[in-house]
């Protein structure tokens, strides 16, 4: 029997000719990542295994991302675990500030995750490497100390679930909406334990960023993963950037699914999350009126330069809505770099926003645009639970940058159409 | 173990375990300060040592944050007992040692307030209160090997010292 896209990774990884779902392997692992709040855990886990050198030098990275530049001394504090450890090991990939970025922003664009690959991050969003068809999944700080320590991690073979989407892309749809619009269908449970493989012409058709904003949600459904096969699109944006040598896999022609999900182009317009989880979605038609205080367009799920262009293409020659405050975050600072070039920031400043360096802040409600008791935004972010970007009382809807570009100039959530 | 039980619904995030304004620290006895606020504000005050938690389906969603259940052990929570586990929970509560039995017969028929006991070995769960017991499957042995060195580092220090 063959093999699905996630089973054949991991396979070859844990060093066996096939491997079937359910079965517990250890795999060795191309990349390990963690971040400025979890990897001071891991270190910590690590000095009490007793090994003195990480397993390879190359094969972690540090991204102090989440409360960087650091916000008060505490979070000083623990990004400096990330800096010291990464001096004495000797890391090749430690990002400072200056050169950092958003980490799931940061590595693809640097060439560290690559087609038929395994990643580990501790970070839920590291399945967003899908996108190059690596099999990149979130673990705890625990795992990533293991990891760092051998090289391996330990996995149970996920069912893989199929999703083809085909047709053509409503006017304003990007991969964000695929996404939201599938988790919305089979809710945040429906592909727990699964890998989830997407597929279909409307796929093939996504850009890259755009990929990488769908598989970067698919922890929202409750998946280890979520993969795109590679094709020429993922090809044209490794060639230049791969710091190491890959081969690519695909699922076999008699590969077995636990279920195939077919969903049609036609039927998907800009979807917008309502609080408090990513399954409440509804089509921007059905929003109703709903006023907001803040938008936020960043984060590692929307904070690449086409994310920057659509957001721009909204704004330009316009302003921010009285009561509305505007918070843009880059995802890297070569896509901040990109977006002066192209004129996007002087657009973004001009009609009244504020452009940040590149940080998760306001995503976890860590900085940089906190909400207040009461308020409410829509954030082109990934997760609008209770509390998470600030008062247990705020509210956050998750929609896609054109969307939030619109309702920025509006005041309220709006369809891209309402502005253009 | 045996213990009284909070019980809590669906889609419990770990915003909601231990939200990430408290994350500038990884102290686990700090985190404990503030574990579950956001889910039920009295619960860091008057939750005891042995104190069990069940909750309905996909317990843990969200973050990959390790504080979550680091949080929730260092409260002194004994066991968490649910319908189904978001994924990187689960597998954090194992390789830090956190007890978590799934168990949707337990998960819907427990109430607060009642007093529960659990074998984890065989993984039966016996509600005093109800006299009910309800029967959650097995680890697998390879996870089970993983807890009984005490959590992943124990079982990566076991196979270095193997080779």
């Amino acid at each position: 029997m063959g093999m699905t896209i996630a089973e054949k990774i991991l396979a070859r990884h844990a060093g066996k000719s096939t491997v079937k779902p359910g079965e517990l392997v250890n795999a060795k692992v191309d990349m390990v990542l963690g971040n400025d709040i979890t990897a001071p855990v891991a270190i910590k886990e690590f000095r009490r295994i007793g090994v003195e050198k990480v397993f390879d030098q190359e094969r972690i990275a540090l991204v102090p991302d989440h409360f960087t530049p650091n916000k008060d001394i505490q979070s000083a504090q623990q990004a400096k675990l990330l800096r010291d450890f990464a001096r004495e090991q000797e890391l090749t990939y430690y990002f400072e500030v200056g050169r950092m970025g958003i980490e799931h922003a940061l590595l693809p664009e640097m060439g560290l995750a690559l087609p038929g690959e395994i990643i580990i991050g501790a970070d839920s969003h590291t399945c967003t490497y899908g996108a190059l068809g690596a099999l990149a999944t979130g673990v705890g700080s625990t795992d990533m100390a293991a990891a760092m320590a051998i090289g391996e991690a330990w996995f149970k073979v996920p069912a893989t679930l199929k999703f083809i989407f085909n047709g053509q892309l409503q006017p304003w749809v990007s991969g964000k909406d695929l996404i939201l619009y599938l988790i919305g269908k089979i809710g945040v449970d429906g592909a727990l334990y699964r890998s989830m493989e997407f597929t279909g012409e409307l796929i093939s058709a996504l850009s890259m960023d755009s990929r990488l904003s769908m598989c970067n949600m698919a922890i929202e459904a409750g998946a280890k993963c979520g993969i795109i096969a590679p094709d020429q699109v993922t090809f044209d944006y490794v060639a230049a950037r791969a710091k190491r040598d890959f081969t690519p896999v695909y699922a076999d022609e008699d590969a077995e699914y636990e279920k195939v999900i077919t969903f049609e182009g036609a039927d998907i317009e800009p979807q917008v999350a309502f609080p408090h989880l990513p399954e409440n979605t509804r089509g921007i038609s059905e929003v109703g009126e709903i006023t907001v205080d803040q938008v936020v367009i960043g984060s590692c799920t929307n904070g690449r330069i086409e994310d920057l262009r659509t957001a721009a293409q909204i704004m330009k020659g316009k302003k921010v809505a009285k009561n509305v405050r505007v918070i843009i975050i880059p995802g890297t600072q070569n896509i901040l770099r990109q977006a002066i070039q192209e004129g996007l920031v002087d657009i973004f400043l001009e009609a009244e926003a504020v452009v940040s360096t590149p940080t998760c802040g306001p995503c976890l409600g860590g900085h940089m645009g906190v909400l207040a008791e009461g308020e409410r935004a829509v954030a082109t972010t990934n997760r609008n639970f209770v509390g998470r970007m600030g008062h247990p009382r705020s509210e956050v809807y998750l929609a896609n940058p054109a969307v939030a570009a619109a309702s920025a100039v509006t005041g309220k959530i709006s369809a891209p159409e309402e502005v253009m | 173990m045996q213990g009284l039980v909070w019980k809590f619904g669906d889609d419990i995030d770990t915003d909601a375990i231990i939200p990430a304004r408290y994350l500038n620290t990884s102290d686990p006895q700090a985190l404990a300060k503030h574990v579950m606020e956001d889910a039920d504000p009295t619960f860091p005050q008057k939750v005891q040592p042995g104190h069990i938690i069940v909750a309905l389906k996909n317990f843990g969603c969200g973050s990959s944050r390790e504080h979550a259940p680091l949080a929730i052990k260092a409260a002194g929570i004994s066991c968490v007992i649910a319908h189904s586990f978001a994924r990187i929970f689960y597998r954090n509560a194992i390789n830090i040692g956190l007890p978590i039995l799934e168990c949707p017969e337990a998960a819907e028929k427990i109430a607060a307030g009642d007093e529960v006991r659990v074998d984890l070995n065989s993984g039966t769960i016996y509600n005093l209160t109800k006299d009910e017991t309800y029967q959650a499957a097995p680890f697998p042995s390879f996870m089970q090997d993983i807890m009984d060195k005490g959590g992943l580092i124990g079982y990566v220090q076991w196979r270095l010292q193997q080779q």
